[in-house]
């Protein structure tokens, strides 16, 4: 069972439970005041504005007392897969490197992103080859990904990085940039690959009927555990 | 034990980035202004009873670290007063 956790704010809570049942997951909202589940096979922070995104996106969501449960069901393998704001609460807790913060355009951006796809050799990006290009909506006013020089270097080094933001044919460049994030990234791995962190949404590019179903492959990483 | 304020000022670490001060500082530009440069910092004043300043300095310093600070684009300063 795929827990999606849902703190006060969220709103991607529920398309991420249907998008996940949609790929054949047993899926289920699971409130922050309330304990993981016994049968956890996974979990996901969804999108949106925990706590009123209060100090710093994700920052409050970060501290509460589920990521505790979280960060020990890391410890036992257990998959974790964060978007939007819960890449900002991955960040924030420190279950991935660096900081998602202000827009370069310093705006709210609602868009459909190209990214391509930096690294196919792990379970969110199996379903796709390095270097194939995958249109996901976005949908964040602090998505610019930060990280000091070490971090990056580290990052790239450990071939963490799954997405940068890219233009229709796969050129990485300024003008695909969407928010200003440092190497056009847009999604990347902690320190284990069973954890994962995005800003762009693949829940909301996951069903059929809506036309889009380049997001399936991320959600499709929860299969591998 | 004596009752302090602690003031931690939270400021973006040199050469991050500012989009909301960059936008301000072109609002003010548009006012007619004249500036060279503006940069925003988060102040929390917190109010506390510790033995002395120096713990004081040191539970703020500690929310600093935790919550009211992100290490990866933030530096911060604290101070303590008596209140």
């Amino acid at each position: 069972m795929i827990a999606v956790v849902q703190f006060g704010g969220s709103n991607c809570d529920r398309d991420a439970v249907r998008a996940l049942e949609d790929l054949g997951f047993e899926a289920e909202r699971v409130w922050h005041e309330d304990s993981l589940p016994e049968d956890t096979t996974g979990i996901m922070l969804p999108g949106g504005f925990s706590y009123g995104d209060y100090l710093r996106g994700g920052a409050m969501a970060a501290r509460s007392p589920i990521m505790e449960s979280v960060r020990e069901e890391i410890e036992a393998g257990t998959p974790v897969l964060g978007v939007c704001n819960g890449a900002q609460v991955g960040c924030e807790s420190g279950l991935t490197p660096g900081a998602f913060t202000t827009n370069a355009s310093a705006r709210f951006q609602c868009e459909h992103a190209y990214l391509r796809v930096e690294n196919a050799d792990t379970p969110w990006t199996q379903a796709y080859e390095e270097g194939d290009v995958i249109e996901l909506p976005i949908a964040h006013g602090e998505g610019r990904f930060e990280i000091d020089d070490e971090g990056y270097e580290k990052l790239e080094s450990e071939d963490r990085i799954l997405f940068r933001y890219c233009d229709e044919d796969g050129n990485v460049t300024e003008e695909a940039n969407p928010n200003g994030s440092r190497g056009n990234v847009a999604g990347i791995l902690g320190e284990s690959a069973s954890v994962a962190v995005l800003m762009p949404h693949p829940e909301r590019a996951a069903l059929p009927t809506l036309g889009n179903t380049d997001g399936r492959g991320v959600l499709a990483g929860f299969e591998g555990y | 034990m004596t009752t302090y304020t602690a003031t931690v000022t939270v400021r973006l670490k040199q050469g991050v980035l500012d989009p909301e001060a960059e936008t301000t500082k072109r609002a003010l530009e548009r006012l007619g202004f004249e500036l060279d440069a503006l940069r925003f910092t988060e102040r929390y004043e917190v109010d506390l009873d510790a033995a002395d300043a120096d713990e004081a300095a040191d539970r703020a310093d500690d929310m600093a670290e935790r919550l009211l600070a992100n290490p990866t684009i933030h530096d911060y300063e604290v101070e303590v007063a008596e209140a």
